[in-house]
């Protein structure tokens, strides 16, 4: 009989990230950490938004690049969709379109790494999405 | 949308939008009755009479960025196509209950799509809100709720990729065990 993963994995799970957290000794508040927002509205989900955001997730952990990845609302560039918000540490967040997992793992590699700019950065004068 | 799970996907974040702190998933599989049906129910600000006339106007949006608001829109004509039906319930200040009914053995019913998925990304988005799901079938129910998640993980955010992980899993995992299609 196959095994189904359970509450009882979660426990384990939690013990193991909470002996990660302390060895990291609790540098990671969230401002010092990469923020992602990938926009998830019908015209973002419609256009691949959420494949992108799994990607992100999984391939950021891989790396070991601590961030954090959430979902936003749209923000007019339906034409752009999927657009993600790439915030680094105490930096202006920048708004990258036409993304899919090619470009994301150019992000990762690039940007987020390195802070070198890439191609497919949408020009934008406000603070963040929430703001606009 | 290509598949069930993407609208669901996207109806969520209408709820969020609406400043839901509990928001409710329901699919309930009923093959003898031939009804695949999904309720989205949230505890947000809720729409007045007019409002819920509207929204399944493609062109109507309370979005201030586009003029178009296809989420809805797009799900009744899916729900539609299938031969089944989009119902909305909406109170002001009390929640909104979106009903899709779907025709179990339609051809144009969408696949599902991942489920787990969306629900593992958007708990983990919004940590503030919290999420129940129930998925009937004719073989069980399997029910996930992040509260439970939360109690369980004692502090540790909801938003970390090995929880979101456990949360696939756990999902897709369950919902084998009940055979949902």
């Amino acid at each position: 009989m196959t095994k189904i993963t359970s509450l009882a994995d979660l426990r384990r799970i939690k013990s193991d990230v909470e002996v990660k957290m302390n060895l990291r000794e609790r540098s990671e508040s969230p401002e010092s950490m990469v923020q992602i927002r990938v926009a998830m509205a019908t015209c973002g989900i419609a256009s691949g938004a959420k494949i992108v955001m799994d990607y992100l997730v999984n391939e950021l952990d891989k790396r070991s690049i601590p961030a954090v990845v959430t979902q936003t609302g749209c923000m007019g560039y339906c034409y752009a969709e999927p657009t993600i918000e790439v915030t680094r540490p105490g930096q202006q967040p920048i708004v990258f379109g036409y993304v899919d997992s090619k470009k994301a793992d150019q992000i990762i590699e690039k940007y987020i790494k390195n802070g070198e700019l890439l191609d497919g950065i949408i020009p934008v004068n406000y603070e963040n999405i929430e703001g606009k | 949308m290509k598949d069930l799970a993407l609208h669901i996907l996207d109806i969520l974040q209408n709820s969020v939008t609406a400043g839901a702190k509990l928001v409710q998933l329901g699919i309930e599989e009923i093959p003898s009755a031939d009804k695949y049906i999904v309720t989205i129910t949230d505890d947000g600000k809720g729409m007045s009479e007019e409002m819920v006339q509207q929204v399944t106007d493609p062109f109507f949006t309370t979005r201030t960025t586009r003029k178009v608001g296809l989420g809805l829109p797009l799900l009744k004509q899916n729900a539609e196509r299938t031969g089944g039906s989009l119902i909305i319930d909406s109170k002001p200040g009390e929640g909104t209950k979106v009903t899709a009914v779907f025709s179990y053995s339609h051809i144009d019913r969408l696949p599902t799509g991942d489920i787990p998925g969306i629900l593992a990304l958007t708990a983990s988005s919004y940590a503030e809100i919290d999420f129940i799901y129930k998925h009937h079938t004719p073989e069980g129910i399997f029910s996930f709720d992040t509260t439970e998640i939360k109690e369980t993980l004692e502090g540790v955010p909801i938003n970390n990729p090995q929880v979101i992980t456990f949360m696939k899993d756990f999902i897709r995992d369950n919902l084998a065990e009940i055979k949902a299609s």
